[in-house]
């Protein structure tokens, strides 16, 4: 009895938690209906296709598929040894059906990919399997070529058996799977990727930086002025950021070449010889100059909001206590600020991370991040399945970033506006 | 007294803020140690701007303020050991009511010991006791104005300042802390000057009342004296109730002098700002000081029509038409039960001319 209360009925008789959700019933359907486009559209745009990503990513059944009678053969080789007759009769078998519909083409780029010398010694095969006569298929096709006696090879194709791979996760960090199965980097002379991703988060870091540094004076301009002038200032801020990326970065590179603006200037006043121009574009400092400059307004706007909220008076309350301007700024306005920081940082720091237009146009060789590393493979090698997975590397990445933050600030101490 | 009559002074002081109109206008003002002054004017009267000149946060565009005879006027705000206390309490928010209360010791380098005293000290002050660890979002608002009383005097400051401190607070809530911050004035000794526009509450609490208006000082004054002997008819107005004539001096002598008024008819007044024959003036008369049927002998007695009555419990407000003025005001004592008040009926008023001050023409 003293758990369970007495059913309280509404005066018409009907249990009045019945009766409350019939009367909220309502309103729940028409907030869903009124949430619900934009819950497809995210998931048409935003799940989906990172799934498909994360999908396309590991994807590895391509030879999978195409062999199916040989790695099911080779379930019990154990790979110390040439492989038994069965596994040379099911190749035999599956390969013939690819030959049949001029697929071996495929086949051999793909083994080839995993060990180098598949593609001369299948086309032999192809030519010499015409004539192959039933039964025995291990001696003859390891006469075809004295690779097709090596183990090595097999093992290379055994390799290509399950249907996922995390090799492009590895490619991305400069390491591969060896003939043993152990993951280990590549030579030092072929890494490429862990210097992209080094060279990405030093950027956004100092681009993040450097925001910080240059927003957070402008933002409590904004936020103490009076409304006059604080008014034209934002329009300072955002008229930048009104006008179109490519424009603006464009604009940087007229200013930035050898024989822009800029280097005319330090010309014209002495600072640099004509002859020894200095090259701020087409390297680091271009990318530096041109993203903080454009990623300028994710910081300022986040910190103004919350300047904007925090009364003037508790400056003067610090000042009328006894603390020196600096004392005061650093123990009563800085800590205020923090949501704003953390929010601005946050923004402006995932953003860089990811920035592709600016470093592509002004970056030249050492400034370029792994997003152009990424549209290269999209466009270029047509290796999607590697600019998936780097893609979702970056992800990843700004997840955990995401993480730490939450774990240091606090999420909910972030604040937009 | 022992103390010195001249802790605070305000000498010659202007303030501009845009170099076109004065905000404070030759502004002269001796405050005493130990004293609860108050600012007291409507807004835009320039009592805010004296407080902030005073606390350091604006500097006076002419002339030169003192404390404890130091010109102070280049010394920051933050070096002037004056006690704050601001309208909106500007607690640190991110900081609970110890930090608070512990900042104002913390940037003059107290030992954590004597840290811990004082602040018990102060929050036992205000009754807060077991309060340090709370947020000051954690507390209604009477606990933050008291927290932010704390901190304006947890430092041993020889002046505080306090603007508005009330203005957010309930009316129940108000009348307390008005008798809590002058009990604690009153237990400590600390000079006390307080801005308000609330008049009740500058009666209630001051030692001396300073009535702003237009930049200047109208009056400066005690309590009662201010109350009762209003120098000018802005003072009169803005203190209390007032009923007022206007009119032109005809027969000056220094105690008493005849005003004729606009409708012709003729009163005895106190001449307080009039000098002369032919001056124009404002006479004034508290409510209370006219009387109705009475039996003592008044220099001041005329017939008015009863226009409107309201029952106020205590009292009744009682509105006529007098030598018209048609928003005569009295107030009759609940106990004069005999008297014969409705409406349309016309009645005698009387009063002294003691009372009937004739003040500067409005």
């Amino acid at each position: 009895m003293s758990s369970e209360t007495r059913q309280i009925l509404t005066t018409d008789g009907i249990p009045l938690e019945v009766s409350l959700k019939k009367a909220e019933r309502k309103n729940k359907i028409k907030a869903f209906l009124l949430v619900a486009p934009l819950l497809l559209f995210l998931l048409i745009t935003y799940i989906f296709p990172i799934g498909d990503m994360l999908l396309r990513s590991v994807d590895d059944k391509m030879v999978t598929e195409m062999l199916p009678k040989t790695f099911k053969s080779m379930e019990d080789w154990d790979g110390n040894e040439m492989p038994p007759e069965e596994v040379f009769e099911a190749f035999y078998l599956d390969f013939q059906k690819l030959v049949e519909e001029k697929r071996d083409g495929k086949l051999s780029t793909q083994l080839n990919y995993t060990k180098n010398g598949f593609k001369s010694i299948l086309k032999k095969l192809r030519r010499k399997a015409k004539n192959f006569e039933e039964g025995n298929y291990k001696e003859q096709i390891m006469a075809v070529h004295k690779r097709w006696a090596d183990v090595e090879y097999w093992r290379a194709i055994k390799r290509r058996a399950p249907a996922f791979t995390s090799s492009k996760y590895l490619k991305g960090m400069d390491m591969y799977k060896n003939e043993e199965g152990k993951i280990v980097s590549v030579e030092e002379d072929r890494r490429i990727h862990r210097v992209l991703w080094l060279r990405t988060l030093e950027i956004a870091f100092f681009v993040t930086l450097l925001c910080f540094l240059m927003a957070y004076p402008i933002a409590h301009l904004l936020a103490t002025l009076p409304m006059k002038y604080s008014n034209l200032l934002m329009i300072c801020v955002l008229l930048p950021f009104w006008t179109s990326l490519l424009v603006r970065t464009a604009s940087w590179m007229i200013l930035l070449q050898q024989q822009g603006v800029v280097n005319d200037f330090f010309v014209m006043i002495g600072l640099v010889a004509d002859d020894n121009r200095p090259e701020m574009m087409y390297n680091k400092t271009g990318t530096y100059v041109a993203m903080t400059q454009i990623l300028l307004p994710f910081m300022v706007l986040p910190l103004y909001s919350v300047m904007k909220t925090i009364s003037p008076s508790l400056m003067r309350a610090g000042k009328s206590l006894g603390g020196t301007p600096f004392v005061t700024f650093w123990k009563v306005y800085f800590p205020l600020t923090i949501p704003g920081i953390g929010a601005g940082c946050l923004l402006v720091f995932i953003l860089a991370i990811g920035y592709y237009i600016t470093p592509a146009l002004v970056g030249g060789a050492s400034g370029t991040l792994i997003s152009n590393q990424i549209a290269f493979h999209m466009k270029s090698t047509l290796d999607w399945s590697f600019a998936s997975a780097m893609g979702l590397m970056l992800l990843a990445g700004v997840l955990a970033i995401y993480w730490i933050y939450n774990k240091l600030v606090g999420i909910d101490n972030i604040k937009l506006g | 007294m022992p103390n010195n009559q001249q802790f605070v002074k305000f000498d010659k002081v202007d303030k501009s803020y845009d170099g076109k109109v004065l905000v404070v206008k030759d502004l002269n003002l001796d405050i005493a140690e130990g004293e609860f002054i108050t600012m007291l004017g409507p807004s835009g009267s320039g009592k805010t701007t004296c407080l902030m000149m005073l606390a350091g946060f604006e500097t006076p565009t002419n002339g030169e303020i003192y404390l404890d005879s130091n010109p102070i006027s280049n010394i920051p705000p933050h070096k002037r050991g004056i006690g704050m206390v601001f309208q909106n309490y500007a607690l640190f928010p991110h900081m609970t009511v110890y930090e608070n209360l512990a900042f104002p010791l913390r940037v003059r380098k107290v030992s954590k010991d004597d840290i811990d005293k004082k602040v018990d000290k102060a929050l036992s002050m205000v009754s807060l006791t077991g309060f340090e660890n709370r947020m000051p979002g954690q507390l209604s608002g009477g606990q933050q104005q008291r927290v932010a009383v704390a901190r304006a005097l947890v430092f041993d400051p020889a002046v505080v300042l306090m603007d508005e401190p009330l203005g957010a607070l309930d009316k129940n809530l108000r009348e307390s802390m008005q008798y809590e911050i002058k009990h604690i004035h009153e237990s400590i000794g600390v000079t006390v000057v307080y801005v308000t526009h609330d008049q009740g509450e500058a009666l209630t609490m001051s030692n001396r009342i300073a009535v702003f208006n237009d930049g200047k000082v109208q009056q400066l004054s005690s309590p009662d004296k201010l109350y009762e002997e209003p120098v000018n008819s802005f003072v009169a107005e803005f203190i209390g109730e007032n009923n007022t004539f206007g009119g032109q001096v005809t027969n000056f002598s220094k105690e008493k002098c005849k005003v004729k008024l606009d409708d012709g008819s003729e009163i005895f007044a106190n001449p307080i700002t009039v000098k002369s024959n032919g001056d124009k003036t404002t006479v004034s008369l508290r409510p209370e000081r006219a009387l109705i049927n009475t039996k003592e002998k008044m220099d001041n007695n005329f017939k008015g029509k009863i226009e409107e009555v309201i029952y106020h419990g205590d009292h009744t407000r009682v509105r006529l038409n007098l030598l018209g003025n048609k928003e005569f005001i009295l107030k009759v004592p609940n106990s004069s039960a005999n008297m014969d008040i409705k409406l349309g009926n016309q009645i005698n008023v009387s009063w002294n001319s003691h009372d009937a001050r004739a003040l500067d023409p409005k």
